[in-house]
């Protein structure tokens, strides 16, 4: 939709002017917003909002691999991780999406991580391969944190105002890894109410991400695959954290026995 | 910028979106349905990359080559998928279609079609139409008679982007828009609205609040007698009633001046205590309580809109004697959910003065002579001063016989000289217009060992919401053909429509009919298991015969009424879904957690409303050798363009494509009450005949005296008419005959009544709740098909949207009366990959009351699917559904919320 009261799209020229810009937002009164893909940023009204500050005229390389694994711009769109880097987890979180392939062309993983609606996908992925998230903080320098960490809440992270997610780096430890993926909701192809990544490493180690059940992303981590009370100890577990998500895409009673059960799957697919 | 191969001198303004700057250059077949990338209508290419137009920034396709459905062919050549489009009727509305071509045309040969069309919502076919456009199926034909599957005149024009919807015409260079302050209270007294601050705002024109506005109450509800809804409503009122209420207006140079001003307003609220529950509204303090009996309101003091009390027999002796005969008694309460109707073009409309000064108002409607003269009547003016029209309409549903948006631009022309539109957003079409009326319905029925009713009773509450509009008519319907289907000699009804602070209920297809048959349907079947017999037999049994009176709470002998038993389709519908629904479909998927049950409902529907409903067409020949007709009912997806054409047509012997039509205009015709209550073929079709079978009467005449022959030897046909070999063309005649059009006029009386019957055999994941349906399948009596694919798609169509009612789809509140599923992606529309094929089957009738035997078939194959999936349900898991929609989590709960355990 037409954002109207936004008086200025800028297009950093480089790096450098991006990163002058971006630590010129200013953080009481949130007038300006990074925007990549745009859709979420143009789904709904943003009457706050006066500048948009372009990410996606920088060149960053979509997908690139480096000795430790690859890393992912944050514009790379999911539709050019779905192509350039062919991995049933990533073609599996893409399609857990509710958007359809038309938002796969413009919508970024970047985007969608910094977003951090609870069934947001690219977070699932991240998580469940320990990804590394590099934030070019609005103070100068750089930070590397995991995505978990990153992701704090529905709708929450700890980007603060002008703090840029640059890339996500998912090591290659984790992707030789075999993985596996579950999903419930209430309809066929409707938003998550619960995405479960799951990873078993060569060391017979399980990690095991729980997303979109609950407000932010959990990791459980076993040394070797859980047994099903040890599991499922570990899932309710959860709930010391807070309580199982609840919004219009499934009760949170609902949502914790799908999440029961799909970690169950997901240990009985790896091992 | 190219669009379509043509450089776009465009300057993106730096918020814009592409599908708004495509459209201000004058390439409206993009259309806006939800503004928010989620249901496709606005799909575009750039740069061979298909987007949704709503959610890209225009500033980065500067230098793009666009592509829209209008570029992907020309009209000599269009490109494949069109022409798949149009040859397989791949559309209704057609507002989606653009899109839909769009994304299709991208879609590789075997390329998944649940992915490919995710992001491309239908709400008129059920996607059925859309699967054979992509099989490049040919189920239509260019030209025919009453009976065959003719294409709609409209196709050229709607599978290459060329029809003109409401705000697809060129804007006033002074157009000036509205936008509106909504109350952020469930109920609360508006005390003060200061609008200095708006006022200042550069480029606000004008603000409007209760004080400015005439102080007439009135219902946005709209019938041919405007006493059948209570007057309960201000344009703008300093008591708002539910969360989303308009409070105040503000006209702007710009849409973007206009929101600045609402943003500038401030009010003073003082908050009223809401009533959320419609049990609890009888003995809550009245939300109405300022209307006198003007109002025509039941009980303002007991805030109960409408009331109905009645029955015949004694149902309690008639429990005892099925129980005393061996029989069985069954009871049981179930409830219907909040629904939006959810046409994909929102309400809008446009408004300005012609040059002599009089109003007129471009509208989606489905009801433009009634917002006409409701229109005249809130702004003091006469009839003649107003005119109302409609473009083609992107869907209704029903909602679309309301007046939401014409009353505000009407005034706000007046007020400030200046052509004035206002168009809803998706967010304000889902919490703000009106929405399916939620009901709880009780209901107790009782048979003899044989399957012969006792006792037939039914307890319903309808949630009225904040305001009367079609709660009445809602109610007293939806009590009427669901009860008067079965003969019993012992029937109650005790119905009451009550406010609430809510977003107020209206008329959505079925009108009450599904609410109360998902009850009555589902009782039965349970009144089916206890006696032993099978639900099929059960009907057959106790289903109303021909002869026998329609009976649903009082005796039809004290209230005369004109509904008749016109042909009767029902039985051939109860055998033709019980034979086709034991056959085929799907397997069920492995596991014994998945387990398999078969349902079924039938519903019965009166072709017209009661109590009058009128339409007028006429025709005339031209020299041209054409046909002009004109009819006042609009083309929203329903047909009625095809199935008028094909009635002129094989009434005059002529070509489809020699009937030219204007429709949808108060200027057109005489009369039209309107697009609603499924009349356009009964009603209308019936006038077009009419006006048809004069004109060729004058036709004949006229070639007679001609030719010098019998007016009996003459044969009307294409060219013109033949007699004894001599022939005297359409040109000539249309001299001898003059200018003068036939005029066909019918007036909704008598009625008859069309039957629908559902049934599927669903598999059932006891673990989760998901609903797979493997086989569904209907039989429906629309009399003689005057189109069947048109008709089956109506079917499809209503199918698919009962699916979204039965698994899917509320409008949901919070604590505080709030909306909270404001847009697509938590309102969740059936999409390519919800629906199931549906096998549709016609009973073999011929209605005296229609034309050419035709009966309605637009609302009704809604009204058996969620009753049927229902008893579906419970015949799987042995566990009833008593509340829509049946989500995966309620029905998990109902299940007993099974969890995990070791012993898995």
């Amino acid at each position: 939709m037409d954002l109207l009261t936004v008086e200025a799209l800028e297009r950093p020229a480089d790096d450098a002017a991006l990163r002058a810009r971006a630590a010129a937002m200013p953080a009481a009164s949130p007038t300006d917003a990074l925007l990549a893909g745009g859709t979420w940023l143009f789904s709904v009204p943003q009457p706050h909002l006066r500048t948009l500050v372009d990410l996606t005229t920088l060149p960053w390389p979509a997908v690139s691999t480096t000795p430790a694994g690859v890393t992912v711009a944050a514009t790379a769109t999911i539709a050019q991780l779905v192509e350039q880097l062919p991995h049933p987890l990533v073609q599996g979180c893409a399609e857990a999406l509710v958007g359809s392939h038309k938002v796969w062309n413009v919508a970024t993983v970047g985007g969608n991580i910094a977003l951090a609606l609870p069934a947001g996908p690219m977070t699932t992925l991240a998580v469940t391969l320990d990804a590394t998230a590099v934030v070019w903080p609005a103070t100068g320098g750089e930070t590397r944190l995991p995505v978990a960490d990153l992701v704090v809440g529905d709708r929450r992270t700890l980007l603060a105002a002008g703090d840029v997610l640059r890339a996500v780096e998912l090591p290659s430890s984790a992707l030789r890894s075999r993985t596996a993926l579950r999903k419930a909701s209430l309809a066929p192809l409707g938003r998550s109410a619960a995405l479960l990544g799951g990873r078993i490493d060569g060391d017979g180690a399980v990690t095991l991400a729980v997303t979109a059940a609950r407000a932010r992303p959990a990791v459980l981590r076993f040394p070797a695959a859980p047994d099903t009370a040890e599991l499922d100890a570990a899932v309710l577990g959860l709930e010391a954290d807070g309580p199982w998500f609840d919004d219009p895409h499934g009760t949170p009673a609902w949502r914790r026995a799908m999440t029961r059960r799909l970690a169950r799957e997901i240990v009985e697919e790896l091992t | 910028m190219k669009v379509n191969g043509e450089p776009v001198d465009a300057a993106p303004r730096p918020g814009q979106c592409l599908r708004t700057l495509l459209r201000e250059t004058g390439h409206v077949e993009v259309k806006k349905g939800c503004d928010a990338g989620d249901c496709g209508a606005c799909s575009v290419l750039v740069d061979g990359t298909p987007v949704h137009s709503c959610l890209y920034p225009a500033v980065r396709a500067a230098d793009a080559a666009v592509t829209t459905v209008a570029g992907l062919g020309t009209p000599d050549q269009p490109h494949p998928v069109a022409r798949a489009f149009a040859e397989a009727a791949g559309f209704q509305c057609g507002f989606c279609t653009p899109g839909m071509i769009v994304t299709a045309a991208t879609l590789a040969p075997g390329a998944d079609r649940r992915r490919g069309l995710q992001g491309n919502l239908c709400r008129c076919t059920g996607y059925r139409a859309i699967d054979s456009a992509l099989d490049a199926a040919t189920t239509t034909k260019p030209d025919g008679r009453v009976g065959e599957s003719v294409r709609a005149p409209a196709t050229e024009d709607v599978v290459t982007g060329s029809a003109r919807y409401t705000f697809d015409v060129a804007a006033p260079p002074d157009l000036a828009h509205l936008a509106v302050l909504r109350s952020p209270h469930a109920h609360a007294r508006v005390l003060a609205v200061d609008t200095e601050a708006a006022r200042a705002v550069p480029g606000v024109l004008a603000v409007l609040t209760a004080a400015d506005v005439p102080d007439v109450l009135y219902s946005t509800a709209r019938h041919d007698d405007r006493l059948d809804d209570p007057d309960d409503t201000r344009m703008l009122d300093t008591v708002v009633r539910f969360h989303g209420q308009r409070v105040a207006a503000v006209i702007g140079e710009t849409l973007a001046a206009a929101e600045e001003g609402v943003r500038a307003l401030e009010v003073r609220y003082e908050v009223l205590t809401p009533v959320l529950d419609a049990e609890a509204a009888r003995t809550s303090a009245p939300i109405h309580g300022d209307k006198g009996p003007e109002s025509r309101i039941a009980d303002a003091a007991h805030n109960v809109v409408a009331a109905l009390h009645d029955g015949v027999g004694d149902v309690v002796a008639g429990a005892v004697e099925a129980r005393a005969a061996g029989g069985a008694v069954v009871s049981g309460t179930w409830h219907t959910g909040r629904v939006a109707p959810t046409s994909l073009e929102t309400h809008g409309s446009r408004g300005e003065l012609d040059a002599s000064g009089r109003l007129v108002v471009r509208t989606s409607s489905q009801v433009p002579f009634l917002v006409r003269d409701e229109l005249a009547r809130l702004l003091d003016l006469p009839r003649e001063r107003v005119r109302v029209s409609t473009g083609r309409v992107g869907g209704g549903f029903g909602s679309k016989q309301e007046m939401l948006t014409e009353d505000l631009v009407g005034l706000a022309v007046l007020r400030t000289g200046r052509p004035v539109q206002w168009e809803l957003t998706r967010t304000e079409s889902l919490t703000a217009t009106p929405t399916r009326h939620p009901m709880r319905v009780a209901v107790t029925a009782a048979a003899r060992p044989d399957g012969s009713l006792t006792a037939l009773a039914i307890d319903v509450l309808s949630d009225a919401g904040a305001y009367g509009n079609h709660s009445p008519g809602v109610m007293f319907h939806g009590c009427h053909e669901s009860m008067a289907l079965y003969r019993c000699a012992n029937k109650r009804v005790d119905a009451e429509a009550v406010y609430t602070t809510t977003p107020p209920s209206g008329a959505f297809r079925g009108y009450g009919l599904g609410q109360v048959q998902f009850a009555i349907e589902s009782a039965l079947d349970d009144l089916a298991r206890e006696l032993g017999l099978d639900p099929f037999e059960l009907r057959r049994r106790c289903v109303v015969r021909p002869g026998e009176p329609f009976v649903a709470s009082h005796d039809p002998g004290e209230h005369p009424d004109d509904l008749e038993f016109g042909s009767d389709g029902l039985i051939e519908c109860l055998d033709l879904a019980q034979a086709a629904v034991a056959r085929d479909g799907d397997a069920p998927p492995p596991g014994e957690h998945w387990r398999v049950g078969t349902g079924t409902a039938a519903t019965m529907i009166a072709t017209i409303p009661p109590r009058g409903h009128h339409a007028e067409a006429s025709l005339a020949l031209a020299p041209d050798g054409t046909y002009r007709l004109r009819t006042g009912t609009a083309e929203f997806g329903n047909g009625s363009a095809t199935t008028h054409a094909q009635i002129a047509a094989t009434t005059l012997g002529c070509r489809l494509d020699q009937v030219r039509a204007v429709a949808g205009d108060t200027d057109a015709v005489g009369v039209d009450t309107g697009a609603f209550g499924s009349t356009g073929t009964v009603v209308a079709g019936t006038a077009v005949a009419r006006a048809a079978a004069g004109l060729a009467s004058r036709v004949l005449r006229a070639a007679a005296a001609r030719l010098g022959a019998d007016v009996g030897e003459c044969r009307l046909g294409a060219e013109g008419v033949t007699a004894a070999g001599l022939r005297v063309d359409l040109g000539e005649l249309a001299v001898l005959v003059g200018g003068e059009p036939s005029v066909g006029r019918h007036d909704g009386t008598p009625r008859s009544v069309a039957f629908n019957v559902h049934a599927v055999r669903v598999a059932v994941d006891v673990r989760s709740g998901e609903v797979r349906i493997l086989r569904s399948v209907q039989a429906a009596d629309a009399g003689v098909v005057v189109n069947p694919q048109q008709c089956r798609a109506q079917v499809e169509g209503g199918v698919a949207q009962a699916i979204g009612t039965a698994l899917y789809e509320e409008i949901r509140l919070d604590d505080a009366g709030r909306v909270v599923t404001r847009v697509l992606r938590d309102y969740h529309l059936p999409q390519y990959a919800d629906v199931p094929r549906t096998e549709v089957f016609f009973a073999d009738t011929s209605d005296p009351h229609g034309p050419f035997g035709a009966k309605s078939m637009s609302e009704s194959p809604y009204n058996p699917v969620a009753p049927a999936l229902a008893n579906a349900i419970r015949d799987a898991t042995g566990v009833r559904p008593y509340r829509l929609p049946m989500t995966r989590d309620r029905l998990w709960a109902a299940f007993g919320a099974p969890e995990i355990s070791d012993g898995d």
